[in-house]
């Protein structure tokens, strides 16, 4: 358990966006598991059910002395974590003035892209940093030389945890606390990965 | 150290703390994880119902008996539950019965956003309504406690928003709670219409009781601020009046019924201006004006969709009520303030429904029924996806079990559609109250065809198991429900099973069967993809026989792509189902060998 430093702990809300089955479950337990050491007050948000058949997901972390509403108000957010472009161009809106977007490069295209109904954006990258501080991490293929493609959202983690208010020591047991023992050398390769961008 | 829990997991904890021995449900989200979870504890049993009414009766069986018991739904869930839940007011209980409706404001994975609250008023039960999962862990040792005192089920309400998020909740040691002693009482249980009147009179006598304990229940309470605003407020709204007003005064609802008339009254007397904020119907508005108060709600907040504190926020500034700015660096949903301030045009960014999974068995199903044109009365389930465009291979969802009756009715109202209507109707929902359909059809001399989409789970939810998969929620063996047996003794005599991947094989069963003026089921048999990972190669694309027709996009499959008259197959997700092989009229997709890795 954390040492309760006496500050109050400044809030952190972070809203993790990508597809059904990318592996942003997984990604925001380590989050919450690290910030609960931290002592931080938290909650998560997130959607089951018919929205996860390959549809959008929004996973939703907030972190605080004393946390409320488990929903992030649009334009608030402090980290967007992006697990694939197309997303964080559709929850852009949610991210504070100066705050931070950390992208994916993956792309997937939407069943109404391939079936020629719809047009994939170009440029995501470019409109992302005209509105925030954008990091593009290349997280397939990190966790790819990690050993494992399934890794990626660790990696994407790893960036996200570099510029997180939590000691590195937390965010490495909370690993330990919520992967498989037969996964973890890889997915402690993969933090680091990401850590260092 | 506190333990992260969603307000589900919470309430199996809270049903465990509390000495609940007996769990049941139906499977549907958002309450899905609570039985599941339930399951896990020792020393209780835990059952999935084949639907929600059987549940509940199986619940007040066990009432009965003494036990404490937690029943669990999502919210439509309730209304298949309501006829044993409105007699259920009358008999009371013995054991103490928690009725869990979770409901789905927003409609994330429901066809409709119906407020439950208006049951506990319907049938007269107490109501309680968590906003955290610790409220949700501790209503559980409440609302048993007031079913036991006050003798009636209790519903525990929860949202989308309580259901599945997570916060921190201390646990406490499971509390043995002794099964209280049946005795034969059929003035109680029994009821006949003499008795029924005395039940519903001691009703009446029970709600005046639980009016005086609603105003002193420790779970409504009112944290008096700033007296300009008042707001009343329950569930997951409570947490964005919070944070939104910090410094207001808040009447807090944890019991929703019976509703605190002198606490309100109490709290309208002590501000300036009184909100009530609330999702869904003005359940708690019309209550406080109906006391003859002046009180503002859905003429700000909408009535429909689910709430979010952004949205809380601007509807409040909407009505001229002072609301405190989140801080520097605010931006707004019309104009983001980035790094540099730049304001700029956004790209349209197109939707990313849900679709069905690649390697889906449904999806060869609903590709054959569009292309043979045919009036397809559709179900709940995963397979309602087949609906959408571009295989737009359903007509019809209403709600669990209607597709069948419904074919019935077109073929009912114009006999020339009996040679053009089909029912699809996924296992589950078939064991759930799709059979009482087909009884009825056969028994109606109805000509139908049904088509039974049977994946072996409840997919939708997240593979639960049913009647027909041999296996329990607690994972013991069962017999499994022989369907074609089943369906031959509604009367049923046409009864085939068909590989819903054969497409050849699909087309001519259907034809066949929707020509053959008798009622017919067709079982399109093939387990879920997510269960049962096959692992064939993935299909291959003979890039100089595609002429990007097309036509395989008509699939609706993830993994196919045409760019540049080129057709293209994610190696990565495609699970070699082989669908898209059989509707390429010019073999450029062939089947993956082994020397296409």
């Amino acid at each position: 358990m954390a040492e309760v430093t006496g500050a109050a702990l400044a809030p952190v809300d972070i809203l993790m966006v990508g597809v059904g089955g990318q592996g942003i479950i997984l990604a925001s337990k380590i989050l919450a598991y690290a910030a609960r050491s931290a002592g931080y007050d938290i909650k998560v948000s997130e959607i089951h059910g018919m929205a996860q058949r390959g549809g959008s997901v929004v996973t939703q972390v907030r972190l605080g002395e004393r946390v409320y509403s488990p929903l992030i108000p649009e334009g608030e957010a402090h980290i967007i974590l992006a697990f694939e472009q197309l997303e964080a161009l559709r929850w852009l809106e949610y991210v504070k003035g100066g705050g931070t977007i950390i992208v994916n490069s993956q792309i997937i295209y939407p069943v109404p892209v391939l079936a020629g109904m719809a047009q994939y954006p170009e440029n995501i990258i470019a409109h992302l940093s005209r509105r925030a501080h954008t990091l593009v991490v290349d997280a397939l293929g990190k966790a790819l030389g990690c050993g494992n493609a399934r890794a990626a959202n660790v990696v994407l983690l790893g960036s996200l945890a570099r510029r997180m208010p939590i000691p590195l020591s937390y965010w490495l047991s909370a690993i330990e606390d919520c992967v498989p023992a037969r996964y973890l050398e890889v997915n402690r390769a993969a933090f680091q990965s990401g850590y260092a961008l | 150290m506190k333990e992260l829990m969603t307000g589900n997991e919470a309430i199996a904890r809270g049903a465990y703390e509390h000495g609940v021995t007996v769990g049941v449900g139906y499977p549907g989200t958002p309450s899905t994880e609570i039985l599941e979870n339930f399951a896990r504890y020792p020393g209780i049993k835990a059952q999935w119902a084949p639907n929600e009414k059987v549940a509940l009766e199986v619940g007040m069986g066990a009432s009965l008996a003494g036990a404490r018991v937690l029943v669990t739904m999502k919210h439509v869930g309730v209304n298949v539950a309501a006829d044993p839940l409105m007699t259920a007011a009358y008999t009371g209980v013995n054991g103490g019965l928690v009725l869990v409706s979770a409901d789905d404001p927003g409609m994330h994975s429901s066809q409709n956003e119906q407020d439950n609250r208006f049951y506990a008023r319907f049938a007269r039960v107490p109501m309680f309504e968590p906003s955290d999962s610790q409220e949700a862990l501790d209503m559980v040792g409440l609302a048993l406690q007031v079913s036991e005192e006050f003798d009636l089920p209790v519903i525990l309400r929860t949202t989308t928003r309580v259901a599945h998020s997570q916060s921190l909740v201390e646990l406490k040691e499971r509390n043995e709670v002794p099964l209280r002693p049946y005795r034969k009482n059929t003035k109680k249980w029994l009821m006949v219409p003499a008795f029924g009147r005395l039940r519903r009179q001691a009703l009446e006598e029970r709600l005046q009781k639980l009016k005086a304990y609603t105003e002193t229940t420790p779970v409504n309470f009112i944290s008096w601020g700033d007296r300009r605003v008042g707001v009343i407020t329950s569930g997951i709204s409570y947490q964005y009046v919070r944070e939104v007003l910090p410094g207001a005064s808040i009447l807090k609802l944890g019991m929703t019924f019976p509703l605190p008339q002198g606490l309100i009254r109490q709290f309208a007397a002590g501000v300036e201006r009184l909100l009530v904020v609330e999702e869904l119907d003005p359940y708690i508005e019309e209550f406080v004006r109906g006391l003859g108060l002046e009180v503002t709600g859905k003429k700000i907040f909408p009535a429909w969709n689910e709430f979010t504190p952004g949205l809380v926020r601007r509807k409040l500034r909407e009505a001229g009520i002072p609301v405190p700015s989140p801080g520097p660096g605010e931006g707004t949903a019309a104009c983001p303030l980035g790094p540099g301030g730049e304001m700029e045009e956004l790209p349209p960014v197109p939707g990313r429904p849900p679709v069905l999974c690649p390697g889906c068995p449904h999806r060869g199903v609903f590709y054959v029924l569009r292309k043979l044109k045919l009036l397809v009365t559709g179900d709940i389930g995963c397979y309602t996806l087949g609906g959408l465009p571009p295989l737009e291979g359903m007509d019809t969802c209403v709600c669990m079990g209607a597709s069948i009756g419904m074919a019935h009715g077109c073929e009912l109202a114009d006999s020339s559609l009996a040679r053009r209507t089909v029912a699809v109707i996924g296992d589950s929902t078939f064991f759930h109250s799709g059979i009482t359909g087909l009884m009825h059809m056969v028994y109606n001399g109805g000509q139908g065809t049904v088509i039974i989409l049977d994946n072996r789970t409840t997919a939708m939810t997240g593979h639960q198991e049913h009647p027909g998969t041999g296996k329990t929620l607690m994972g013991e063996p069962a017999p499994a429900v022989d369907l074609e047996a089943l369906v031959r003794a509604l009367g049923v005599g046409r009864v085939r099973v068909v590989d819903p991947l054969d497409i050849a094989g699909l087309t001519q069963a259907i034809q066949e069967e929707v020509a053959a003026g008798a009622p017919s089921v067709i079982v399109a048999r093939r387990p879920c993809a997510l269960l049962r990972r096959e692992n064939r190669p993935p299909v291959r694309v003979d890039v100089e026989a595609c002429t990007g027709c097309k036509t395989c996009l008509k699939l609706s499959c993830p993994a196919i792509s045409v760019q540049d008259k080129q057709a293209a197959v994610d190696a990565i997700i495609c699970t070699g189902c082989g669908l898209c092989v059989q509707v390429c009229k010019f073999g450029a997709l062939k089947e993956g060998g082994e020397n296409n890795g």
